[in-house]
């Protein structure tokens, strides 16, 4: 790097630090190129994605540097069920399920703002108000299983909580324990607006549907494998998972799509569609007690969740009745 | 509907009266195209991709001066015929292509893209081995190298319209040169699969 643009770069981190502000370090070549695509088709550049600069960002080691030894086996297998979670820890995945974890986790649980593993490792043992005791992280990862992936937590030291929990471990490498380590869940969004169904709908039908379908059912590719998540309904998460929050789902949306486009919604934007997505009918909550309004007030009693809520008409927690297994699952 | 229904089979091995070329004369006998030349594989490919793509051709939104004029010749109904023709078409297998590799430049890229400059995975849109989903995403399997090449480099000069939500046109837009010939000889040598029939509408 030439003198020139290091002093720039350090002014812009300067600015950042200052601000709160949002800079990608990026070469020359790329930012160039990125800004002449924004000019001529009003398409968002990168540089205005991703709220952080990549240089005060924890970096997890390099995929080649995994050890060539029998702890690298299970950290290898961890990744790959991160990746590929129905078709190699079946057991665990809700039937109809089309998520796997890298879902939500981009880059393999790599990618900053999107709840990476490694910030995740670095923060537990925890205390989560979510169920009132100190959660260890394999016991945060059976989380996950239970509600996210609309299946069964696999019991603490089975095979694969140990696989993923290594390769977790591994991509904390030389990171400092502090759950507050940067780029750790999703960004907060703001709302000067309250969320809006029919606003978020607009934003759905433009920005969302060519990949997760009018229906919010995902998409299989042409073998008919799981593609594109299914966003509600049966292949969903269930009211249970985190992304039935629509705090948390702003949060993701905002800071990672449209795939590839992250950092290009407004974060109104970013509300409202989190909140036409969570308007919409999921497998029930596993904690669900027999009653809504009950389960509303243990588990949902807050404004940014729609459990419980009348939404359309419809009373929302009624789960989904003889979910159907996805005939796009992933059989191979 | 029509009634008297555009013969898409027709259409491909004799062109029409009105002086359409046979396609078989440049995407070869089969729909596998003529990849030295970069003239694309259409067999297998979805009814409703190969059909936009034809629409882009004749109304100009996609810029190429062989396909222009065949695709402004054919009516709407013998596009659509045509393209329900090439989707359905197999692939025969080529046990060749069998063993992808899995550890190149280009691999990596395809199947976990460059997160610091935040470019996807191709296979993430693409899906699992570039098969393609639904009829937005093109299958890239088995597809012409230099076709390849020459679609990314056409977005980035901007004579192929952003398509879809302007994706392609930000991703081609974080590719060098070496990026492009590194993902066109990955997905070029997988095998091209012969179900994209079950995307088609
Ligand atoms: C003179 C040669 C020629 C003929 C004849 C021809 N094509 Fe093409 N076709 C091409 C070339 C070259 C391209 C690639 C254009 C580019 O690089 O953008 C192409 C591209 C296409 C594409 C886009 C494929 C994709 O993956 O996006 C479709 C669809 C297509 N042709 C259909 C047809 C049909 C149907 C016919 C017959 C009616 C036909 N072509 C006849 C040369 C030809
Ligand atoms: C976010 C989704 C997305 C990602 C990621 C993506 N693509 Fe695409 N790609 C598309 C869409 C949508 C189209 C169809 C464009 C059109 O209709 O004009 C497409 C079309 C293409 C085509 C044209 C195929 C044809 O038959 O003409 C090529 C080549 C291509 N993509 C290559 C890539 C490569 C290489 C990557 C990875 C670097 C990639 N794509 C990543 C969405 C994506």
């Amino acid at each position: 790097m030439n003198l020139r643009s290091s002093v720039i770069l350090v002014t812009a981190i300067l600015i950042a630090a200052a601000t709160g502000i949002v800079v990608v370090a990026q070469d020359h070549t790329h930012e160039k190129s990125a800004s002449s695509t924004q000019a001529q088709n009003n398409i968002p550049s990168s540089s205005v994605t991703a709220g952080f600069t990549s240089q005060t960002l924890f970096q997890p080691p390099a995929e080649r540097n995994m050890p060539d030894d029998e702890f690298g086996k299970t950290i290898k297998h961890g990744q790959e069920i991160f990746e590929n979670t129905k078709n190699i820890a079946p057991q665990y995945v809700g039937n109809a399920s089309n998520l796997r974890c890298s879902s939500c986790h981009l880059d393999a649980g790599r990618l900053a703002n999107s709840a990476p593993l490694w910030a995740a490792y670095v923060s537990y043992p925890s205390y989560r108000s979510k169920n009132k005791h100190v959660n260890t992280y394999a016991e945060r990862l059976q989380g996950c299983f239970k509600y996210s992936m609309n299946g069964k937590a696999p019991p603490l030291g089975d095979p694969v909580l140990v696989a993923l929990e290594s390769y977790s471990y591994w991509l904390a490498s030389g990171a400092p324990i502090d759950p507050k380590i940067p780029g750790r869940g999703y960004p907060p969004v703001s709302h000067p607006l309250a969320g809006d169904y029919r606003r978020g709908q607009q934003v759905y039908e433009q920005h969302c549907a060519l990949c997760h379908g009018a229906d919010g059912a995902g998409q299989t590719d042409a073998r008919n494998q799981a593609n594109f998540p299914a966003l509600w309904g049966a292949k969903s998460f269930n009211w249970g998972a985190g992304m039935s929050s629509i705090k948390n789902a702003a949060g993701f949306i905002k800071a990672n799509m449209p795939l590839g486009l992250g950092g290009s919604l407004s974060d109104q934007e970013a509300w409202d569609v989190a909140t036409f997505m969570d308007s919409h009918e999921r497998p029930q909550d596993p904690r669900f007690n027999g009653s809504i309004a009950q389960t509303r007030a243990q588990h949902h009693d807050s404004a940014d969740e729609l459990y419980g809520v009348v939404v359309n008409g419809h009373l929302l927690g009624q789960g989904i009745v003889a979910a159907k297994p996805d005939s796009g699952g992933e059989k191979q | 509907m029509n009634l008297a229904r555009a013969d898409g089979a027709a259409i491909a091995l004799r062109g029409n009266k009105r002086g359409v070329p046979a396609c078989i004369s440049c995407h070869g006998a089969h729909g596998e195209g003529m990849p030295a030349n970069g003239y694309p594989r259409l067999a297998g490919l979805n009814a409703g991709y190969l059909e936009t793509q034809l629409e882009a051709f004749a109304n100009g939104q996609r810029v190429n001066a062989m396909m222009a004029p065949v695709a402004q010749t054919l009516n709407a109904d013998e596009r659509a015929a045509v393209a329900k023709y090439y989707a359905a078409l197999n692939n025969p297998p080529d046990p060749k292509k069998m063993l992808a590799p899995t550890d190149s430049a280009g691999a990596r890229l395809a199947t976990q893209g460059r997160w610091s400059q935040n470019l996807p995975a191709c296979t993430q849109c693409h899906g699992a081995m570039g098969v393609g989903v639904g009829a937005s995403f093109p299958a890239l399997a088995g597809q012409s190298s230099l076709y390849i090449e020459n679609q990314l480099r056409a977005w980035q000069q901007a004579t192929r319209a952003p398509g879809p939500l302007g994706l392609m046109k930000v991703i081609a837009s974080k590719l060098s040169a070496a990026d492009i010939q590194e993902l066109a000889a990955y997905f070029s040598a997988l095998p091209a699969n012969n179900s994209t029939r079950k995307g088609s509408p």
